[in-house]
């Protein structure tokens, strides 16, 4: 008998065991058989998870924000000019050409010269005959351009047209007015062809301007081809250069510049570019943010009560289904695997809906303040393991209490 | 002594001793052999130990003196995990309250027996409607459980407990909760699996029940006596 009882005991009696593919279904028929109640379940640890990782994008996200708001005109200005010289020093100097030297260089969009021409105190009048009655003659300033300048101010033509670079080879008496200046002059249109004189010259008068971008001194003054004022007024070299480069190109252009337009002497140039743009990287020290992550964690706290809760009203309510699992072949292990798998489950979703939330919450006040959004792509990829394992956590005394009910008293229930 | 290698269900010398204090003996000395094919009653008035013997024999508790045979496997030697198998695969149970998952279809209640067995899930469905085909119940198969009279949630219950064809049919009061014309269908369904051959043990404390089984023991104070 003992033998054939130990022989008995040897040949194999088939265990129990359940397929992941039927415990993950168990488990999401246990979850879903109630959707009204693991929505309000998991909403608890919705919210912590939520306001964890808005809290966590919102303080990265205001760490690095540009201060101020980014100018882009400013961020794509570059202006050269020679160095005050203290000296008198004749080294210092910009090309003729310097404008044509810049537009080579990659990343510049338009660069012109601009300067001031000296009239010996000449006045500028658009009337021959001087009138006692009115004011006829102005003291205006007057600058020599080339033709590019306009664009690489953004200047825009209320009337008219730029003068271009025929007019300043050929050293035509031709002029362009800033608003202000023509305001002054009472000229409006260019239709009948005004002139104006500076001293005893005549200039015919081509365009008015309605506005610049850059330089809004030109907005006052009398703007002549620089080919002109050279013939005229023998100015010896450009006073600034200015260029206009694309975004992100300003501070390489500005490192080119010198040597491009001075490579005998570099040293020579003051080049002005845009500041790098200023983040404020401030620490997380924030009082505000410590209330909040405060607030987060004393909701998942609140959360992983909720579904601890949750799942042991659901293991007293499915006794009878606990009962008849064990006597059709579940050990403890697998009872207790199944509750664990839903709470789990439920911590989980919660996690991936409050990251969810969470991150609009950070790109929702972002687009409100114009902020860029930042986000640590960890936080919301760590959140839903958060949440999963304060589901775990949650599941564990209910899914032991679960384990400890007897098939024979479970079964006894009504079911 | 009862054939150990040939009966479905051999008991020799089984008792239980529950220890509450003072201990309290639900089974005493019990031999008990069922053969295969047996439809057999169990009869005996609340506190006489049925429910012990339910459990011993459905292999959810174990003897503390004597020895449990099940289909020639001595059951008081296994572990709880191969008694948990053994459970799974062999034993069929039907219980009072039926216990069908309220939120789970018919077919899906059915199919939930293969769950424990780490069965492929090919081919479950089929199998399946195969039992619910032999109670009768194959129309209903996408109905949820609180859609059906009693008498249909049972038949449901004896389906699932049909799946992968068990050894022992063990059912626990089976028609405690259904009127008399009900349950007389239950018994009726009872006898044509009888007929094709399975083996049913019931326990049941009505006597107009126990009539129908083909055997019936009656159990007193934890001891058994055969009706003839």
């Amino acid at each position: 008998m003992k033998l054939l009882r130990s022989g008995r005991r040897t040949s194999k009696v088939p265990l129990s065991g359940i397929t992941p593919v039927d415990l993950a279904d168990e488990a999401s028929a246990g979850l879903f058989a109630r959707p009204g109640r693991m929505v309000l379940t998991v909403s608890g640890t919705v919210i912590g998870i939520a306001a964890l990782v808005a809290t966590l994008g919102l303080a990265r996200t205001t760490g690095n924000r540009i201060l101020g708001r980014f100018d882009e005109l400013a961020a794509t200005e570059i202006i050269i000019t020679t160095k005050a010289a203290g000296d008198g020093s004749t080294q210092e100097w910009l090309p003729w050409d310097a404008p044509a030297r810049m537009e080579r260089l990659n990343g510049v969009v338009a660069a012109g010269d601009l300067t001031y021409v000296d009239t010996n105190g000449a006045l500028i009048s658009t009337s021959p005959i001087s009138d006692p009655s009115h004011q006829t003659e102005f003291d205006l300033p007057v600058q020599a351009a080339s033709p590019d300048l306009f664009r690489a101010v953004r200047a825009k033509l209320s009337t008219g047209r730029f003068f271009d670079r025929g007019n300043s080879l050929r050293a035509d008496r031709v002029a362009v007015l800033g608003s202000g200046a023509a305001l002054r002059l009472g000229i409006t249109t260019v239709n009948q062809m005004p002139a104006l004189r500076i001293g005893d010259d005549l200039f015919l008068i081509v365009g008015i301007l309605d506005s610049v971008g850059r330089f809004p001194d030109l907005m006052g003054a009398i703007i002549i081809p620089e080919g002109t004022a050279r013939a005229d007024y023998q100015i010896a070299s450009p006073e600034t250069v200015v260029v206009e480069t694309q975004i992100g190109a300003a501070s390489l252009v500005a490192k080119q510049a010198p040597l491009a337009l001075r490579p005998d002497n570099i040293a020579a140039l003051k080049v002005a570019s845009p500041p790098e743009p200023k983040r404020v990287r401030d620490a997380v020290a924030n009082d505000l943010n410590a209330l909040f992550l405060l607030l987060g964690g004393v909701s998942l706290v609140v959360g992983a009560i909720g579904i601890a809760n949750v799942t042991l009203v659901s293991v007293i309510e499915r006794t009878s289904e606990i009962g008849l699992r064990r006597a059709i072949g579940a050990t403890r292990f697998h009872i207790a695997l199944q509750f664990l798998l839903e709470s789990t489950a439920m911590g989980l979703l919660g996690g991936i809906i409050g990251a969810s939330l969470g991150s609009v919450v950070v790109v929702g006040v972002s687009a409100l303040r114009g902020w860029t959004p930042v986000l640590d792509p960890l936080t919301p990829l760590l959140a839903p393991v958060g949440g999963a394992v304060i589901g775990l956590l949650s599941g564990t005394y209910p899914a032991w209490r679960a384990t400890r009910m007897e098939p024979v008293a479970a079964l006894r229930t009504q079911g | 002594m009862p054939d150990a290698s040939h009966a479905v269900v051999a008991l020799e010398g089984v008792g239980r001793v529950y220890p509450t204090d003072p201990p309290v003996n639900a089974l005493v000395d019990v031999d008990l052999s069922i053969a295969a094919g047996d439809w057999m009653a169990v009869e005996g008035p609340s506190g006489s130990g049925k429910s012990t013997l339910l459990n011993v024999v459905g292999c959810l508790d174990s003897p503390t003196s004597g020895t449990y045979w099940f289909e020639g496997i001595d059951v008081s030697d296994l572990t709880d995990r191969e008694r948990t198998g053994l459970r799974s695969r062999r034993i069929g149970f039907v219980f009072q309250s039926f216990h069908l998952l309220r939120y789970r279809t018919v077919l899906e209640n059915v199919m939930m027996a293969e769950v424990y067995r780490r069965h492929s899930r090919g081919g479950r469905k089929e199998r399946a409607l195969a039992a619910l085909d032999r109670v009768g119940l194959t129309p209903r198969s996408d109905f949820l459980p609180m859609h059906l009279s009693g008498g249909e949630q049972q038949r449901v219950a004896i389906a699932r407990a049909l799946l992968g064809s068990p050894g022992l049919l063990l059912a626990d009061e089976p028609t405690g909760n259904l009127d008399s014309a009900t349950s007389a269908r239950i018994l009726d369904l009872f006898d044509g699996l009888h007929g094709e051959g399975l083996t049913i043990v019931m326990i049941t404390h009505d006597p107009e029940v126990a009539r129908r089984a083909h055997r019936r023991i009656h159990l007193r104070d934890g001891r058994l006596e055969e009706v003839r």
